[in-house]
């Protein structure tokens, strides 16, 4: 075995490693080790993907000395690879936009305690990437969950505990869902590895036994994942979330928190239970009304919006909507467009945020648009930031977003009855995701009289270099997913192969 | 005409019939009075962290709408109707599963055999459970002890004061903490050492017999949660602060990481890891089994005794 397979493995340990090295580190030395553990992990993950891209094939991965049906296993592909290395690009790029913020937000003796959360959590969804064990999954989902908390409640002030609070009951709900699933489906099958349970499922779909139990833990997996990513009508702990934890923390777990766990459900489908039969099934018609309803309602709630934060976190709910829809259509190419979605979703969302604080940080700290007029002008770059973004979430042509709503278009129109309701959907989102944006974007490039700039400037918290560079760095990033996409598609599709 | 006494101003009966008319207090001078501090109003509030009541304040008067008591009366009805109807799904998958106990259910299948039949000579565990997690599937134990150190860091980032509010809570907690118990002390001086010894035999046995570093563990965090009760801070610091509980579980983490990486590195890599299984059986035996469950032994212990300390008064 070349020594490159080793790869995915050294990644998830080197992460826990470090967040429990950095529980005696300062602050700032638990910075740095998370900034370089973000990058020596992209090198990794990119290698990875280098490697599966030219061998063409998949690996699993013992996690000890016993093979499959006893001992641990993980399992490396192509999309494996891409995920990996495209979260860690994220979660590097929106930690160093939010490093200023950090400083001044968080109590000077907990500052590694955040730097520690980052760590697992990196660890955790790299875990749930790479994992092909049912029960790993489980146990990086709650250090996944957890970590989140954390994140989000280390702000301390009270609407970031209320938030914490929402959080953690909707996702610890969805966690005992998913756990009950799994256990059913262990008492069915009496697999814990992914290969095996398929081949456990597959014969039970054949003989026919135990059909009734089969089909709730379908469900409960399904509804219990939903839950924790924030599907429509379980999205009430979004906008808390978002809008009131510290700007890398709404960044990070906007893009890849929530994508983490459908991740895990593509997998589960595609490695457990069959795609052929979950994709034939009346599961996914369930989350296609669901996603349909949750890209209007989100847009809709974002309209009324009068707080920039929260707006975008709707606008995350109209997007987890789209994710949904694609898995929903039951076609492959439904769930590439829903994979190519989670990155291009993730590229401008984390640039929204970032670019979002930076615009409040001019305006003396406000997020409310009628402070945030003329933002702009005080802050060019993150203004151009927030531009792109909007056009991104929008889907102007050259941006990631075009390429992700061209894709649900095109696997929109292969099923006849779906066709209509995707598209329609589709247009109807668009027109109001743009009320909401072109509303925003118009507003900070609108110009105030000169005494009220200076005095809003007189207040602004001084501007990082961190910032611009991390604003900077996400633009391009949309615009290497908008006009570069074939590429990454293909990956995708030979990825999402590998998978069944 | 009776002789009057002339010793009747003093005796008893002239100081009971005075103190029935009120005039005489028999306990004045004699008792220490303490007047009743005055009452000191609470610093006001910080409004900022109560903005979410007053904005429920200021909003309508949620209790007399119509409007709004109807929903209430809705969202009920249609919660139990949800908690019923889930209810009753998840009774009937349960009745549908393989019976308990059932050998043709899928569950026993070959998994499970081998971890019976050859679990012993492939871990050199007597005890399989400990077997099981510990070495056929380490990698979730790994994540488990992860899980709870990171729950024990959510708890510090929750309820750690730092220095400035440490003195303050120090003496809160002296006012409403009864020390000095004579029953609790004395039961704790018997008790805590052999809480601490089963606890310390239930890990160090943990791959021969029932228990293992979860559950000796616990049992070591409730023995130093007793003795913390009986004898207060001051003696517990003596052994046991912030640094002791960092480079504890930074230790035992540690340690259970770089062991286990080689172990899967090897593993993966078809090497042989080269560390002996030993005579089954011997305290010193089934390779790093042993020394793996003392790590989570004592990572769960101090996890146990840290939740306790940042609830009771926010600190060590």
């Amino acid at each position: 075995m070349p020594f490159v397979c080793n790869f995915p493995f050294f990644s998830i340990v080197l992460s826990m490693f470090c967040g429990i090295v950095s529980s005696v580190l300062s602050g700032k030395n638990a910075k740095k080790l998370s900034i370089g553990l973000l990058c020596v992990n992209l090198c990794l993950s990119a290698s990875v993907l280098a490697y599966t891209l030219s061998s063409g094939e998949s690996y699993v991965y013992m996690m000890g000395h016993f093979p499959a049906p006893w001992g641990n296993e993980i399992r490396a592909g192509v999309l494996e690879g891409v995920l990996a290395s495209f979260f860690c690009v994220i979660m590097l790029l929106a930690l160093v936009g939010g490093l200023r913020h950090i400083a001044q937000e968080i109590e000077s003796g907990k500052q590694n305690l955040y730097f520690i959360m980052v760590d697992l959590l990196l660890a955790s969804l790299l875990a749930l990437i790479y994992t092909n064990d049912l029960f790993t999954a489980y146990v990086f989902v709650e250090i996944n969950t957890i970590a989140a908390c954390g994140m989000i409640m280390i702000r301390q002030t009270g609407r970031s505990y209320v938030a914490a609070a929402r959080y953690m009951v909707m996702s610890l709900l969805g966690s005992g869902l998913f756990l009950i699933s799994l256990s059913t489906l262990y008492g069915l099958t009496g697999q814990l590895l992914m290969t095996p349970a398929q081949g456990a499922v597959a014969a039970l779909r054949a003989s026919g036994q135990y059909m009734e139990p089969l089909t709730v833990t379908i469900a409960l997996m399904t509804v219990g994942l939903a839950i924790k990513s924030g599907l429509y009508p379980f999205h009430s702990w979004m906008p808390e979330t978002y809008g009131y934890s510290t700007a890398s923390s709404s960044a990070i777990l906007s893009s890849l928190v929530s994508k983490g766990y459908i991740i895990l459900l593509i997998k589960i489908y595609y490695r457990v239970l069959g795609s052929e039969s979950i994709m034939h099934g009346k599961i996914v018609n369930l989350l296609f009304v669901f996603g349909l309803a949750g890209m209007i309602m989100g847009s809709i709630s974002a309209i009324r919006e009068s707080d920039i934060r929260r707006m975008i976190a709707f606008s995350s709910v109209a997007q987890i909507g789209y994710i949904y829809m694609g898995l929903g259509l039951g076609t492959e190419a439904g769930v590439i467009a829903s994979l190519f979605h989670i990155l291009s979703h993730a590229a401008s969302k984390g640039l929204l945020f970032i670019s979002a604080t930076g615009l409040s940080d001019v305006s003396g700290g406000s997020k409310r648009f009628k402070d945030l007029r003329g933002a702009g002008y005080r802050n060019p770059m993150a203004a151009a930031g927030f531009t792109v973004g909007a056009m991104s979430m929008v889907g102007l042509p050259l941006f990631a977003g075009f390429i992700s709503k061209l894709l649900f278009a095109t696997a929109g129109v292969q099923d006849p009855t779906k066709m209509l309701p995707t598209l329609i959907c589709l247009a109807v989102s668009t027109v109001l995701n743009t009320v909401y944006f072109l509303r925003t974007v118009l507003t900070i490039f609108t110009p105030v009289d000169a005494d009220a700039a200076s005095k809003a400037k007189a207040r602004q918290i001084t501007r990082g270099f961190s910032l611009k560079l991390s604003v900077l760095c996400f633009i391009v990033l949309n615009l290497v997913l908008g006009l570069f996409s074939d590429p990454i598609v293909e990956a995708l599709q030979s990825g999402l192969h590998m998978f069944s | 005409m009776s002789k009057q006494r002339s010793d009747y101003p003093g005796s008893r009966w002239d100081k009971f019939f005075r103190w029935l008319h009120g005039e005489y207090d028999p306990f004045a001078g004699m008792l220490e009075t303490k007047r009743p501090e005055e009452h000191q109003a609470p610093p006001p509030l910080d409004p900022s962290a109560f903005d979410l009541c007053a904005a429920e304040q200021k909003g309508d008067d949620v209790d007399h709408s119509r409007q709004i008591r109807r929903f209430r009366i809705l969202y009920k009805l249609l919660s139990c109707v949800l908690c019923v109807s889930i209810s009753i799904i998840l009774l009937v998958t349960v009745a549908n599963l393989p019976h308990f106990g059932d050998p043709a259910a899928p569950a026993n299948n070959e998994v499970s055999q081998r971890y019976i039949e050859k679990g012993l000579q492939e871990t050199g565990a007597v005890n399989i459970v400990t077997g099981m997690i510990l070495d056929y599937r380490a990698f979730d134990t790994f994540g488990e002890s992860t899980v709870l150190f990171c729950a024990a860091c959510c708890v510090l980032i929750l309820l750690r004061i730092d220095d400035s509010g440490r003195a303050k809570a120090e003496e809160h907690d002296q006012i409403y903490e009864p020390k000095n118990d004579l029953i609790l002390e004395q039961a704790a001086r018997i008790l805590f050492p052999f809480i601490m010894l089963f606890g310390v035999y239930i890990v160090l046995n943990g791959h021969l017999s029932p228990g293992g570093g979860f559950s000796g563990g616990a049992i070591m965090g409730a023995g130093l949660i007793l003795y913390l009760n009986a004898f207060g801070f001051q003696k517990t610091q003596r052994f046991f602060t912030e640094k002791t509980f960092r480079y504890i579980s930074l230790g035992a983490l540690m340690f259970y990481c770089c062991a286990k990486s080689y172990s899967f590195f090897t593993g993966a890599n078809h090497l042989p890891s080269g560390i002996p299984l030993g005579t089954p059986g011997a305290i010193l035996s089934s390779g790093l089994i042993f020394y793996l469950n003392i790590c989570v032994g004592l990572v769960v212990a101090c996890t146990m005794y840290a939740f306790f300390v940042m609830f009771r008064k926010g600190g060590f």
